[in-house]
């Protein structure tokens, strides 16, 4: 019974994260891969994403800071970043990630760099949400 | 679905437990993948490094059925490791790529992935991988069982010149073939029971057809009835009238050879003019890749033609027999070793004497590239050697037309035993067009000519003991383009050119080996190295034919067998024993090819190569391709 209303937090908070399409259908898959054997698998994958994320993140900010742009390097990790997020259903993230490539690949710096802000910023909504999720 | 429960499920519950190694360098999409595939009940192996997949992959090749692989990697491009995982261990291997662009895909399914998933990948996807290992596997089992089934077809069109009897016998190649494959899996699975099957053929390996040739000089040629030979071959399964039509056969290409051998004879004039060609001949074998000779299939016809079949043989023997895939090499010296020791000049006169045009020609172009001994598995026919007529090396088959056509049909029971001729005509069906298949088609088309080679090397032993004439030689050489061609099949494409031919040398007194050989590199080229060996015909050199050959093998794999040339000429003659006693150490020394040859030779040439023990000079490998 107490753990009715949790539960019920935890149902909106959920429905929320896809409703602000914070996350997608994927996430939902992790979530169905989570069971007895895996009772964490998703807090697993989305701590694991963080941890990855982050560096990539870390990485595209250092290779914005050398002017001109390296595009090449700058899609590469995109590409990574993006596929990371897909891969846990983060749907903001990834939309974000593909305008950024665009970007890269038009050779637009400032779209790059607006792209990424924007991106940054989607990125520590979901951390937050997610966090919360998970508590 | 633990982990556990997979295991022990084993394979038995296909796709259940099918072990899959997954490589992502992205550990959020390796541990989602590797969770989804462990879902869907396989065995899972993770990893976030190429080349640690690699070195797991190599260390053992069957632990894993399946590879999934992202494409791209920081340690390796992932098409890179897809290359190395199907060219060494054949495995299927799936990307994995957040990037689904077109041309990715396509480069992906160039590079030979079983498919291509976009990340994120779903569970629904991966539940059905295991279609590919499975597609996979059947390939596989198609492949070595029916060696190419589709190629039969293309190596039988690549006959060499003697459309009809090429025709004729792709046709039967083919159905050989066919037939074979089915019998073949086993690989010494001679007869299948009769009442099983409709009427199952029988696979003339080469081991069968030594114990028949065996036999056969047992009992001595004029007395050898099938029954008494099923008695002395003691093999199970065989019947008495897979005996008879194999005699049959077999004594047909004794009787061609010592035709050859005639004209062999004859053609010692002609053996200027073989000398040039054999000298282009070896050339082309020379070049050791033997796609000259078997692109040159004309070349070869041509070259074959002109120079006595012996040399043919000469190189059929080593190329062929080496060319096998290089693995002759060994075994192809031996060939020409042997036959050189022989009677080289006589040899080679007689080689040249091969009718240069004639029979030689033909034996060379009839000899299927089936030498091209990937397939000699299938060539048995190869070993048509039998019909080397203990006559002057001249046996050399200069029916080869008469030969070739024998061998295709006969090759199965491969006159060889009347190798004395030891022109044994390896027929080097290089039908393979694909070359593998093709050549074994054609030689070892029912694997009976293999079978006649092996049959042809005891009995070109005993011919060098009578003959020591050419055919000592012949034999020899035959040997070596059996084995050339057998090992040629194997690889065929790629190592053919080496090994395989550099024991042409051996064919020495094999001069008609030399073109035997040639035709076997010919052919076997087409295969793929068989016949490489046939530039082993240089070592038949000495026989003076071989001064060409040498030349040619010089070249390295010695035109054996680029397996496309081989199939064309195919034929590898190798020069029956010198009849003139050249070859008397060459017998030997082709035995020694010839079991050289034979163990290198996978299964298939081994076949061919056995035959060239048997010394038989003139053994003419028919590669028709």
């Amino acid at each position: 019974m107490e753990r009715n209303p949790i539960r019920r937090q935890l149902a909106i908070m959920r429905q929320s994260l896809f409703d602000q399409g914070h996350v997608d259908e994927q996430f939902v898959q992790l979530e169905e891969l989570q069971d007895d054997a895996n009772p964490n698998f998703v807090e697993e994958v989305v701590t694991l994403y963080y941890r990855d994320s982050a560096r990539i993140i870390l990485n595209i900010e250092q290779a914005l800071e050398r002017k001109p742009f390296d595009f090449r390097k700058l899609d590469a990790y995109m590409h990574q970043f993006k596929g990371s997020s897909s891969s846990i259903g983060a749907k903001k993230v990834k939309a974000e990630s593909t305008l950024f490539r665009e970007c890269c690949k038009s050779g637009n710096g400032e779209g790059c760099m607006r792209s990424f802000q924007q991106l940054k910023k989607e990125y520590a909504t979901l951390r937050k949400k997610l966090g919360a999720y998970f508590q | 679905m633990t982990v556990e429960q997979i295991v022990s499920e084993g394979k038995d519950q296909f796709p259940i437990g099918m072990r899959v190694l997954a490589v992502d360098d992205d550990p959020t999409c390796l541990l989602l993948l590797g969770t989804l595939l462990r879902r869907c009940q396989y065995h899972v192996t993770t990893t976030s490094q190429a080349k640690t997949a690699l070195k797991m992959l190599r260390e053992n090749k069957n632990k894993f059925d399946l590879v999934i692989s992202d494409v791209h990697m920081p340690d390796m491009d992932g098409f890179k490791l897809l290359e190395h995982v199907g060219l060494e261990m054949d495995l299927p291997v799936i990307m994995l790529s957040a990037n689904g662009d077109t041309k990715l895909v396509m480069k992906g399914i160039t590079h030979g992935a079983c498919d291509y998933l976009l990340k994120p990948v779903r569970i629904e996807e991966l539940q059905n991988i295991w279609q590919h290992v499975v597609r996979r596997k059947k390939k596989d089992r198609c492949n070595s069982g029916s060696k190419d089934k589709p190629h039969p077809d293309s190596g039988e069109a690549a006959g060499i010149g003697n459309v009809d009897n090429n025709g004729k016998l792709n046709k039967k190649r083919k159905d050989q073939n066919e037939d074979e494959d089915d019998e073949r899996d086993e690989n010494g699975h001679d007869n299948e029971d009769p009442s099983a099957q409709k009427k199952p053929r029988v696979v003339w390996s080469v081991e069968l057809h030594r114990k028949f040739v065996a036999a056969v000089n047992q009992l001595g040629i004029d007395k050898a009835v099938p029954k008494k030979i099923l008695e002395l071959m003691n093999v199970e399964k065989l019947t008495r009238e897979n005996v008879a039509s194999h005699l049959q056969k077999f004594r047909l290409y004794l009787k061609r050879i010592s035709c050859v051998a005639n004209q062999q004879a004859n053609m010692a004039a002609a053996l200027g003019t073989a000398d040039s060609a054999y000298l282009r001949m070896g050339s082309m074998n020379g070049l050791g890749n033997f796609h000259t000779l078997a692109g040159s299939d004309q070349l070869h016809n041509a070259a074959f033609r002109s120079f006595p079949p012996s040399g043919v043989l000469g190189r059929l023997n080593t190329p062929a027999g080496l060319g096998i895939r290089g693995l002759p090499s060994p075994g192809t010296i031996q060939l020409g070793h042997v036959q050189n020791s022989g009677n080289p000049t006589n040899d080679l006169s007689k080689l040249q004497s091969f009718v240069p045009g004639n029979h030689n020609t033909n034996i060379l172009q009839g000899m299927p590239m089936s030498l091209e001994l990937d397939r000699l598995q299938h060539n048995k026919s190869v070993g048509h050697i039998g019909e080397l007529p203990t006559t002057d090396s001249t046996t050399v088959f200069p029916g080869s037309g008469s030969l070739v056509d024998a061998r295709i049909t006969g090759f199965s029971n491969n006159p060889l035993l009347g190798v004395t001729s030891n022109s044994l005509m390896l027929e080097g069906s290089s039908q393979q067009a694909t070359s593998h298949t093709s050549v074994s088609a054609i030689g070892f088309q029912n694997g009976n000519a293999l079978s006649d080679f092996t049959s042809i090397a005891p009995a070109s032993n005993q011919l060098q003991d009578s003959k020591a004439d050419s055919q000592g030689q012949a034999s020899p050489i035959n040997c070596n383009a059996g084995q050339i061609i057998r090992s040629a099949p194997q690889e065929w494409n790629a190592p053919r050119k080496d090994a395989p031919y550099q024991s042409h040398a051996s064919i020495n007194s094999s001069f008609p080996i030399n073109s035997a050989m040639i035709q076997l590199g010919q052919c076997l080229d087409r295969n793929n190295s068989i016949f490489h060996r046939t530039t082993d015909l240089d070592s038949v050199g000495p026989l003076n034919f071989v001064d060409p050959l040498s030349i040619k093998h010089s070249e390295g794999d010695n035109y054996i067998m680029e397996p496309s040339v081989i199939e064309k000429e195919g034929y590898l003659m190798f020069q029956p024993r010198p009849h003139g006693s050249h070859v008397p150490d060459n017998t030997g020394s082709l035995k020694d090819l010839a079991s050289a040859m034979m163990k290198q030779v996978p299964t298939n040439l081994s076949v061919l190569l056995q035959e060239g023990d048997f010394g038989c000079n003139g053994y003419s490998l028919r590669t028709s391709i």
